[in-house]
């Protein structure tokens, strides 16, 4: 035909991503899909720093590892404040720090379900990239399935960390002692009443938006003044009153807090009220629940209130010998009630 | 919160617990009715507060709480059965029925919704033609008006898959049979202030009149419950028996009359089972026979289904404030907040539940 032969070194399939606008089966059978689906969507989001292997090869310096995973299936994706993107960094990177560790790396599973629009995926993603930028870290592996439509609902995320412990930091729910002060870094309640208000069936109106935000950097600044950290807990499913029991069942000790002294946000206690809800029950994202030494205390709190994560950082009880393994509420007219652990679920009330 | 902080001042509230224990010179027993009256004073540790001579007895007017094991059986069958959608109050889901609860049916592949509104139900029933929508109607008369008006909408529409399964109960004869029981240690009622939004007050006025007994129409913020309990041991100090209102930016004497209408167009007076108690004779509503065919019962054919209550359970004593909870034999053994077997453990306000968490407190073991 008098012209040189075609030059296919170099070529890649011209038929970009964008023209599947949603998930099919194929983009979980680890071919040509799968591989567009990761250079296209996940490496364009996460970079990859070296050349794609089975696993990613990391270089710890000394010190001691914390591992964490969680699984992320919240409804809806998108919520005021937050996704289940910016929660599946977040989530994990707080586990990770509530050990008093700093994240060297994170995983990513994804479980998509068949016909999840693909601009979804992207800006989920798109987020997780962005948490993980403010975390200072990385997303340096995952893997992507997909499931026959109807067999996930839309995208389920797991998360794994490792992160390092410093030398000297021993932070763990069984070291709350008597006497010990405990701190919580800012107002509760907030991320599961901004869910619940767009909950299928239940939507409100509010201004409350979710406090998803990863911790690290938070508890960074408070083990600098004080490496002597008890105890730190993000107060996620459950909110503080599960934490708390389960403080105080771990270390064998009593906790008492002052109810008038939580810092619970007036469309919150609003929400809670007509829902039939305890705040203390409601689950927070970027939120912690800090044990620390008395003579620290003073010394943390102001640095939290330094960080622009712990602005509302406030004291609200205390560790005591009496009644060890309950948490014991002193009421705004001076009587004290027991907080237990929530049975399963938070159900609203009908009375 | 405006209008709601106000009614929760502890300086408001510090006068008001002295003035009670000013006013009291001997023993009183007062039964605050409803359930939201008493997760007040348990949250607010008011019962702590109030002088000795003050006890408070926690009535029966939690409607998750009283509803009887065979009406939960019921539902727990409808909602197993396929191409059934339930729709639930919350807190119903997990009150164990005589073998499991809503959460189980629920995992065994039982679609089973919580909804806020009875209308949410109606809206999906309309969503869903193909499938039974079967909304769970329980609730004092507070909660009546907007399940009638789901019924009233259902038919409305034309809806055919569309029931209720009604086990609505009534304030005034729960009051009375307390109050005519012989061994009742009740000596005036905190009214329950949501049901006389509702109904209004004139119910009461008979019940005032024939027992000799104070009733104070009640509100539900911490001062709300104080002020209530302040009048009732005014009236039996000075050896009055009166009907008082202390809720009157919500309470009129006359109620919501467009509400009792809706109430009385769909529901009809019946007898009703209380769990722990026993049946109180016109104390519940069912479907009148304009609306009989949204009765949930009959399209299931779930009317035989019942459930013989607890033979150990006291909690009808209990709740008359016959005995402590932990004289029940049942009590911290085969009776515990995991496992209920009675109103009074269903409920974590309940008497029992509650007396089983301070047993923790004060570091004894239960079920001692």
């Amino acid at each position: 035909m008098g012209t040189s032969p075609p030059d296919f070194s170099g070529w890649t399939c011209p038929i970009p991503l964008r023209d599947y606008d949603r998930i099919v089966l194929g983009h979980g059978g680890g071919g040509q899909l799968s591989a567009e689906l990761v250079e296209h969507m996940f490496i364009r989001a996460f970079g990859s720093g070296e050349e794609l292997r089975d696993s990613a090869v990391l270089a710890p310096p000394p010190g001691r590892l914390a591992f964490s995973t969680d699984s992320y299936v919240v409804r809806p994706l998108f919520f005021p404040g937050g996704s289940i993107g910016d929660l599946a960094v977040n989530g994990t990177v707080n586990d990770l720090a509530m050990s008093g560790a700093q994240p060297l790396g994170l995983s990513c599973g994804f479980i998509l379900e068949e016909g999840l629009e693909m601009a979804v995926l992207g800006r989920v993603v798109d987020e997780m990239a962005e948490a993980a930028r403010m975390a200072g870290t990385t997303v340096v592996t995952g893997d992507t399935k997909v499931v026959n439509k109807g067999a996930a609902d839309q995208l389920f995320i797991n998360t794994a960390g490792i992160g390092l412990v410093p030398e000297g930091i021993d932070v763990r729910p069984d070291r709350a002692t008597p006497g010990d002060i405990l701190i919580i870094s800012g107002d509760i309640g907030v991320h599961g009443i901004a869910v619940l208000s767009q909950r299928e069936g239940i939507e409100f109106g509010t201004g409350v938006e979710s406090d998803s935000a990863s911790l690290n950097g938070l508890v960074a600044e408070m083990l600098r003044v004080c490496p002597d950290i008890h105890v730190l807990r993000d107060p996620t499913r459950g909110g503080v009153a599960a934490s708390l029991c389960e403080i105080a069942s771990a270390a064998r000790v009593g906790i008492s807090y002052t109810d008038s002294l939580l810092p619970v946000p007036g469309e919150v206690a609003a929400a809670c009220s007509f829902l039939g809800l305890d705040p203390m029950t409601i689950a927070n994202e970027g939120k912690l629940i800090a044990i620390v030494p008395p003579q620290a205390a003073e010394e943390v709190l102001a640095v939290m209130r330094a960080h622009p994560d712990g602005t509302g950082a406030v004291v609200i009880g205390s560790i005591t010998e009496n009644h060890p393994g309950v948490v014991v509420a002193k009421t705004a007219f001076g009587a004290t009630r027991v907080v237990d652990l929530p049975l399963g679920e938070v159900l609203p009330r009908i009375c | 919160m405006k209008y709601l902080d106000e009614f929760s001042d502890p300086v408001l509230a510090r006068r008001l617990f002295a003035e009670i224990q000013r006013i009291t010179t001997q023993k009183w027993a007062v039964m605050e009715v409803c359930g939201g009256q008493t997760h007040a004073i348990i949250r607010n540790g008011i019962d702590q507060l109030l002088p000795n001579e003050v006890e408070l007895i926690h009535g029966p007017g939690c409607p998750v709480c009283v509803t009887p094991l065979g009406m939960i059986d019921k539902a727990l069958e409808i909602a197993s059965q396929a191409d059934v959608i339930f729709c639930s109050f919350g807190d119903m889901l997990r009150v164990p029925g005589s073998a499991r609860d809503l959460f189980g049916v629920k995992s065994r592949g039982g679609d089973v919704r919580v909804v806020y509104s009875p209308l949410d139900a109606v809206a999906l029933a309309e969503a869903n033609p193909h499938k039974q929508v079967v909304f769970f109607a329980i609730g004092f008369e507070t909660t009546a008006p907007a399940n009638a008006m789901a019924v009233y909408l259902a038919k409305e529409r034309g809806l055919k898959n569309f029931t209720v399964l009604v086990s609505h109960v009534l304030v005034p004869p729960a009051i009375e049979a307390i109050v005519r029981s012989p061994t009742s240690r009740v000596d005036g009622f905190l009214a329950a202030g949501h049901v006389c939004s509702v109904m209004g007050t004139w119910q009461y006025g008979p019940l005032v009149a024939k027992y000799r007994v104070p009733i104070v129409v009640t509100g539900f913020e911490p001062l709300d419950v104080l002020q209530g309990i302040r009048q009732v041991v005014i009236q039996l100090e000075n050896g009055r028996a009166e009907l008082e209102n202390a809720y009157e930016r919500v309470v009129s004497e006359r109620g919501n009359q467009p509400a009792q209408a809706m109430v009385s167009k769909v529901f009809d007076v019946c007898d009703r089972q209380w769990r722990g108690i026993g049946e109180i004779s016109g104390s519940g509503w069912c479907l009148s026979d304009d609306y009989r065919e949204f009765d949930a019962e009959a399209r299931f054919d779930v009317v035989h289904v019942d459930a013989p209550e607890s033979d150990i359970c006291r909690s009808g004593e209990v709740l008359q404030g016959l005995i402590k909870p932990n004289e029940c034999a049942a009590f911290g053994q085969q009776c515990s907040p995991r496992t209920p077997l009675g109103a009074t453990m269903v409920s974590s306000e309940g008497a029992c539940a509650a007396y089983y968490q301070y047993r923790r407190l004060s570091g004894t073991p239960v079920g001692v």
